[in-house]
């Protein structure tokens, strides 16, 4: 018999009616890399939070080195050494890098916080693990790589020798992933067993030594990874073939939709603008993609185009009209559709229903409400024709409260809404992370429909991947510039990769 | 100058012991407005605990040690009540602004309501034979310090403001105060208090019992507000409580969110106040302010001042203020966030 780090034998959860985990059975060695891939709403998160003490299961047992274990809750779970890295990280904003590591388990005397100890024996690990982080910093002032270093070392503090990582890649720049998934190497490697949960496959085949596989809240099987390639693992996961390539035709631009002239963002912080001087333009029938590594203007240039943030010169036109004085809500009117970066922030209000968010941006036309009254039966239907055209799952449908919805069916509800726009000019920010290469392939899919149906497309990607895939255009940021525009048949991600971190640079006269 | 110092001191040390105890069960995660009724409850428990302990012959020989036991019942009796929102508001997850403005209007008339039973008059008082004063105060005298009783000189105030009609509750007060925001700042105890009024789905997942810290963060503040009651009703009411606390509740608020939540902001927020309501009420005894009766203004619009002040400080202070993240949210496990 195999000798198992942990074993999660049978587990069965059931919210309310909606079957989350239906009897499945995890096994991971000691020292190894177990990577768990599933689709949007497969039950990952929730089979996790259940391991962890979270969630009790209604039924199945967990072991630990063979023995049967019962975790009531967290503590119980760092009894047992047990430790997640959860897919929206729980730090405490407000307080420090050292107490948010040292909270729950914190060295004293008398009562009192040994700070001086404590800090030590945390940098000591950061040394042991390479995971730099800054002690005294605030939480909600750090880059979100190293709040996520921040959450491995309360595991790391805590001495757990089971880390569960639920989705940690989603948040990162392609430079951190790279060193996260060092880091997991490393940590394997001095006996600790990881849990990996991801959308990306390469990312599997590159750490993981095997991978289970859920569907639907079911167990599908568990395989060697050095026995199986990127296909076979995706149709595991959706129970079909998937297309990694989207299929498009040759764009036809016609008429110019978005006009950027010599746009500047303020930062607020003297000095550089976070927006410097851009100037491009947008189509009809084409997909035009801003590439870069996240933090260069991306984010600014686009809070100012849809009007979360002041423009402080240049002009924006959107089919000849000036933006730049104009609400958020009479841009909307005149057809912009925007898939936010932050879905929690901009995207949901996520104690609604999922209905009542699929019309947020409709509810005032007349086929939504009479006399200011909302037709509840109306909305109802129209957005059960969007759930099921867009395969949002949840458990009560319309009428979820869209807070206990996965990650990835959250945002393929705003997709929904806004691809369902009656718009002229899309931006989309990383539309699909979160997402599953099933859903990946289907919103690709949608864009390219979009485009050929004659809207303007401008997306936002930190992928390269998506961004050789989905675009006719390529504009590369880099600190608040354009430094370069590229067709896509024409350039190499290696190519792309050295405009992006600022070593080369095209002249006016070469774009 | 001395009397302007001592008079800030009775308001500035009950808003600031009453200020910590919105601060303890907010950053524990607890709304707790009720301040105001806990007060009115804390000063009439207090009256009545020293009213029944001086008909058992307690009397001023015993000066100190009486004012402790009545400390000590009058904080575990605020404790108690508090207990009321605490169940309210964590295990039946009601509103906690609706629970706290309950408890606003509870309080009072229960303490009327008692007060009449007992006493059968509108306000309650301790035995006519004795005052606060004689039983508890302290004076130049009693340190062989008489020297110095008219002397206007800077160390002659200090030593004025310092031993001078001096009650120990204020003392104790002050010890209370400092410990406890060391307690918030350098504890493990307050650490975790303090992570479950930021994020309690965090401090759930570190092994935290949010139930209970934000249960013993809602009893310290009933303790806290119970005590200041009682201090505002020894040393500013003389030792009457007739379900009346002046706002002082209300006002202490004022003071927790102009403070940001920080015990010694909250502490020159307190100064502060106390200052303006010490002029208002008494600005014909202070020596530096005599220009103001010359000035022939009502004496109501002296009076208003505090609260007016208090209006517009917060009206531009309060953007800038941070409140502790999940405050008034009751905590469900199984939610996401
Ligand atoms: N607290 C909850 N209350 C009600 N339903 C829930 C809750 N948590 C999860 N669910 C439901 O359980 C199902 C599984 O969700 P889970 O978050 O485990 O999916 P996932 O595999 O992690 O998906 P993703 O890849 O999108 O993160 C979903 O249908 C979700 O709506
Ligand atoms: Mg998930």
């Amino acid at each position: 018999m195999e000798n198992y780090a942990i074993e999660m034998l049978n587990i069965t959860k059931n919210f309310s009616g909606n079957l989350a985990n239906d009897n499945i059975t995890l096994q991971v060695k000691k020292g190894e890399i177990h990577a768990l891939l599933g689709e949007n709403g497969a039950g990952k998160s929730t089979l996790m939070s259940i391991l962890f003490g979270l969630y009790r299961a209604d039924n199945g047992v967990i072991k630990k080195d063979g023995e049967i274990i019962d975790v009531k809750d967290p503590k119980d779970a760092t009894r047992f050494k047990i430790g997640m890295v959860h897919q929206h990280f729980k730090l405490i904003e407000n307080f420090s890098v050292i107490d948010n590591i040292i909270l729950g388990a914190e060295t004293t005397k008398y009562g009192f916080i040994l700070k001086k100890e404590s800090k030590e024996k945390v940098k000591a690990l950061s040394e042991q693990y390479g995971l730099h982080v800054d002690l005294d910093a605030i939480v909600e002032n750090i880059t979100v790589g190293m709040q996520q270093r921040v959450e491995i070392l309360k595991m790391l503090y805590r001495e757990n020798d089971i880390l569960i990582f639920d989705e940690p890649t989603a948040v990162l720049t392609p430079q951190e992933i790279e060193e996260l998934l060092k880091i997991m190497k490393n940590l394997a490697n001095s006996g600790k067993s990881i849990i990996f949960i991801t959308h990306k496959i390469n990312e599997i085949l590159s750490v993981a030594d095997r991978c289970s596989v859920l569907r639907k809240g079911k167990y599908i099987g568990t395989v060697n990874i050095s026995e199986t390639s990127k296909e076979e693992l995706s149709e595991m996961m959706v129970g079909r073939k998937v297309n990694f390539v989207t299929e498009k035709k040759e764009s036809s631009p016609t008429d110019v939709v978005l006009e950027v002239e010599n746009l500047c963002v303020s930062s607020g912080r003297k000095g550089k603008n976070s927006v410097n001087d851009v100037s491009f333009k947008v189509r009809r029938g084409e997909i035009v993609c801003i590439a870069g590594i996240d933090g260069n203007g991306q984010s600014e240039l686009v809070y100012s185009l849809t009007g979360l943030k002041k423009i402080n010169s240049g002009n924006v036109l959107l089919n000849g009209v000036d933006l730049k004085r104009l609400s958020i809500d009479k841009r909307n009117k005149l057809g912009i559709a925007h898939i936010p970066e932050d879905r929690h922030k901009h995207g949901l209000v996520l104690d609604f229903s999922l209905g009542d968010n699929l019309v947020l941006k409709r509810f005032r036309e007349n086929q939504f409400q009479k006399f200011g009254f909302i037709k509840k039966e109306e909305v109802k239907v129209y957005s059960d024709q969007l759930i099921e055209k867009f395969d949002v799952r949840s458990g009560e449908g319309a009428f979820s409260i869209v807070r206990s919805m996965s990650g990835g069916n959250q945002q393929k509800a705003i997709i929904a809404r806004e691809l369902d726009l009656n718009y002229e000019l899309l931006i989309a920010v990383q539309p699909t992370r979160g997402l599953d290469v099933g859903a990946i392939e289907y919103i690709h899919k949608q864009i390219v429909e979009q485009r050929d149906a004659g809207k303007a497309v401008l997306l936002v990607s930190l992928e390269l991947d998506e961004v050789m895939n989905l675009s006719d255009r390529i504009l590369v940021m880099y600190e608040g510039e354009i430094v370069g525009e590229f067709n896509p048949k024409e350039t190499t991600v290696n190519e792309l990769g050295l405009y992006m971190a600022g070593s080369k640079k095209q002249t006016k006269e070469m774009k | 100058m001395a009397y302007f110092i001592q008079q800030t001191m009775v308001f500035c040390i009950p808003l600031m012991i009453v200020a910590l105890a919105g601060v303890f069960a907010e950053r524990s995660g607890i709304i707790n407005i009720a301040l105001e009724g806990i007060m009115v409850f804390g000063a009439f428990i207090g009256v009545l605990t020293l009213r029944l302990l001086l008909a058992l012959r307690f009397g001023p020989e015993q000066g100190q040690l009486l004012l402790i036991i009545v400390i000590i019942v009058t904080i575990i009796m605020g404790g108690v009540f508090a207990l009321l929102l605490a169940y309210a508001s964590i295990n039946l997850k009601a509103d906690q602004t609706i629970g706290g403005t309950a408890l606003n209007l509870l309080a009072p008339a229960l303490v009327l309501f008692l007060v009449l039973m007992i006493n059968q008059q509108n306000d309650l008082n301790i035995d006519s034979k004795y005052t606060a004063a004689n039983l508890f105060m302290f004076f130049l005298e009693d340190f062989g310090l008489e020297a110095f009783k008219n002397d206007t000189s800077f160390l002659g105030v200090i030593v004025n403001v310092l031993f001078n009609k001096l009650y120990l509750t204020n003392l104790y007060a002050i010890l209370i105060y400092v410990g406890l925001s060391i307690v918030l700042y350098k504890t493990k105890f307050g650490l975790r208090l303090r992570a479950c009024g930021e994020n309690p789905h965090a401090a759930d997942s570190l092994g935290i019992n949010v139930v209970k810290m934000r249960y013993i963060g809602t009893i310290i503040s009933g303790c806290l507000a119970s005590f200041g009651g009682f201090i505002y009703a020894l040393t500013a009411a003389g030792c009457t409580s007739n379900g009346d606390v002046a706002g002082l509740g209300f006002l202490a608020l004022a003071v927790m969110i102009f403070g940001n939540w920080k015990p010694v902001s909250i502490f020159l927020a307190a100064l502060l106040f106390g200052a303006l309501k010490c002029i208002s009420v008494g600005y014909q005894y202070i020596d530096f302010l005599s220009f103001l009766t010359e000035w022939n203004i009502s004496s109501h619009a002296y009076r208003v001042l505090p609260y007016f002040i208090t209006l517009v400080v917060l009206a531009f202070t309060s953007k800038r203020s941070r409140a502790p993240k999940a405050e008034g949210i009751p905590y469900d496990k199984e939610a996401r966030y």
